[in-house]
């Protein structure tokens, strides 16, 4: 990839960060005081004397909590997303397969001119590989145990590639950011919507309906139901969002790798291996799900073209991948005036 | 009248001052690639004895092979500047691909895990060498496009910028880089 090209995807991801913590802060502002102006409107009418909701607490809570979550996301971000997978790290390799892998992932790094990045291994029988880390001098690589067994040397380095080449984009840093996020969020709902179904209505006195009628009042109610759905919803969105964002990165993941490597042609025997293990990747969960090569799932969406899976599948379709590199293989072949493999 | 004049000259100045800082820092980049290949080439060189010392035993038919392999990489040791490095490394590149080549002929030596420690090895640091080779070329082409582009190379010649040197392959066996497709559509549809 030309350094113009590079630098645009970097740029263009650290925007994509910004308008993340931007959006996440306002999501939590809005479900914090939005709640509380639906508060402020339900005790307005009361008798006085009742509880009247006048301070804002509940937003300047979720706001702070959000902040916070954002920090600590960002600040533990890359080793919870690994230790969550139950990963280990390759410090010295012991056997010939690791120290393989070790040297595949310092190969890569000269070839995207990257410090090397760290190397973990996922105790998981299925095939599949993330990357993760602050940027691209701070990054980690994890492959499963089953790659590192089912993949020959070229197909190991092009995975590899494909990973490293997140890591160049600026990509796990987004990605990083994002899986961090979609756990909070998910909390979020989940204390939130248990907190509301367990009637915990605070000062929202049966009297205050009795008063309805009132502009106030049935304002109150509708932004109340207003924003129990966002509630609702939020997890959903942001579900959503991480896998939009990770299907469109990972096309450019496999051109680049494919430059890394000059061996296009690997990484399609790779991918193909990796759709043809039928068992999903238990360890990884579907919090970071949009961190890895294939879905770890291995959910049937994944595979759709269109409209369906353009929104619900956080991967493309994985023939649709090969058939790409493929076809990188053969114009490679063509032009070195090569006959095609039987 | 004067003051347009000063600030033209300004103008120049400044510029003159970041073309010669941006040559600088592609020189030194190219200069850092070079450095990568070196850590590289020399790791290959380390391997060379030990492989040789390990395959002796088993392979005394070869020995001219592996003579030939042990000059060529004194050779390559002794080399200075890109282009004489790169012919010489490229000579060893030829010698050790036909020992490699021959040790395919003896079973016994293919079940060592020694052995198979060792080509695992060098074919990491063949590999490093190549993709080391890549970025230093690359970073090379930049620096020499910069300073023969107009007008940068008026101050080329200030920032004492001269042609870097790229490694060139003699053999055509390297493989060339796919042409690569982002746009959203299948090959071929």
């Amino acid at each position: 990839m030309s350094d113009a090209n590079l630098f645009a995807q970097q740029a263009a991801n650290r925007r994509r960060s910004f308008w993340l913590v931007a959006g996440f802060l306002t999501l939590f502002a809005w479900v914090g005081f939005g709640g509380d102006y639906a508060l402020y409107l339900l005790t307005a009418a009361g008798p006085r004397g009742a509880y009247h909701h006048v301070v804002p607490f509940i937003g300047l809570l979720t706001t702070t909590l959000a902040a916070g979550i954002c920090a600590y996301a960002w600040k533990t971000g890359p080793r919870r997303v690994l230790l969550a997978a139950g990963a280990w790290e390759i410090v010295a390799p012991a056997t010939p397969a690791q120290k393989q892998l070790d040297n595949v992932v310092e190969e890569m790094a000269i070839a995207a001119g990257l410090p090397k990045p760290t190397v973990w291994v996922v105790p998981d029988p299925d095939l599949n590989a993330f990357a993760t880390g602050h940027d691209p001098m701070h990054a980690s690589v994890a492959v499963t145990q089953g790659l590192l067994d089912t993949l020959d040397r070229d197909e190991l380095q092009g995975v590899v590639a494909h990973e490293m080449s997140h890591i160049q984009n600026d990509d796990v840093k987004l990605m990083t950011l994002l899986a961090g996020m979609l756990g909070a969020v998910a909390l979020l709902s989940d204390t939130m919507g248990r907190y509301l179904r367990s009637g915990g209505r605070v000062g929202v006195p049966s009297r205050g309906g009795r008063g309805g009628g009132k502009g106030g009042n049935s304002l109150g109610a509708l932004l109340l139901v207003l924003w129990v759905f966002t509630l609702l919803i939020a997890p959903v969105v942001t579900r959503l969002l991480a896998m939009a964002v990770s299907r469109k990165r990972e096309f450019l993941a496999d051109a680049t790798a494919a430059q890394f490597t000059r061996n296009p042609g690997a990484l399609a025997r790779a991918l193909e291996k990796l759709d043809a293990s039928a068992v999903g990747t238990r360890s990884i969960t579907q919090g970071a799900a949009h961190l890895c090569i294939v879905d770890p799932a291995e959910r049937k969406i994944s595979d759709r073209e269109g409209f369906l899976g353009d929104v619900f599948a956080s991967h493309p379709p994985i023939r649709m991948r090969i058939a790409r590199l493929r076809g990188m293989a053969f114009q490679e072949m063509k032009r070195e005036g090569q006959s095609l493999p039987a | 009248m004067f003051i347009p004049f000063l600030v033209v000259l300004i103008g120049v100045a400044l510029w003159m001052v970041s073309v010669y800082n941006g040559l600088i820092g592609l020189r030194n980049q190219a200069q850092n690639a070079w450095t990568q290949i070196d850590v590289q080439l020399k790791r290959r060189h380390d391997l060379i004895p030990n492989l040789v010392n390990t395959v002796k035993g088993a392979m005394e038919y070869e020995r001219g092979t592996m003579e030939a392999v042990i000059a060529a990489r004194a050779k390559a040791m002794g080399a200075q500047g890109v282009k004489a490095t790169a012919e010489a490394e490229g000579q060893l590149t030829q010698t050790l691909g036909k020992l490699v080549a021959l040790m395919e002929n003896y079973p016994d030596l293919k079940a060592s895990t020694n052995v198979l420690q060792l080509q695992e090895e060098l074919t990491s640091t063949e590999n490093r060498i190549g993709f080391a080779r890549q970025q230093y070329n690359d970073s090379a082409t930049s620096y020499n496009t910069r300073q023969q582009q107009f007008p940068a190379n008026l101050v080329a010649g200030m920032a004492g910028a001269t042609p870097a040197d790229l490694w060139v392959i003699a053999d055509g066996a390297e493989r060339a880089v796919p042409a690569v497709d982002l746009s959203l559509r299948l090959p071929g549809a």
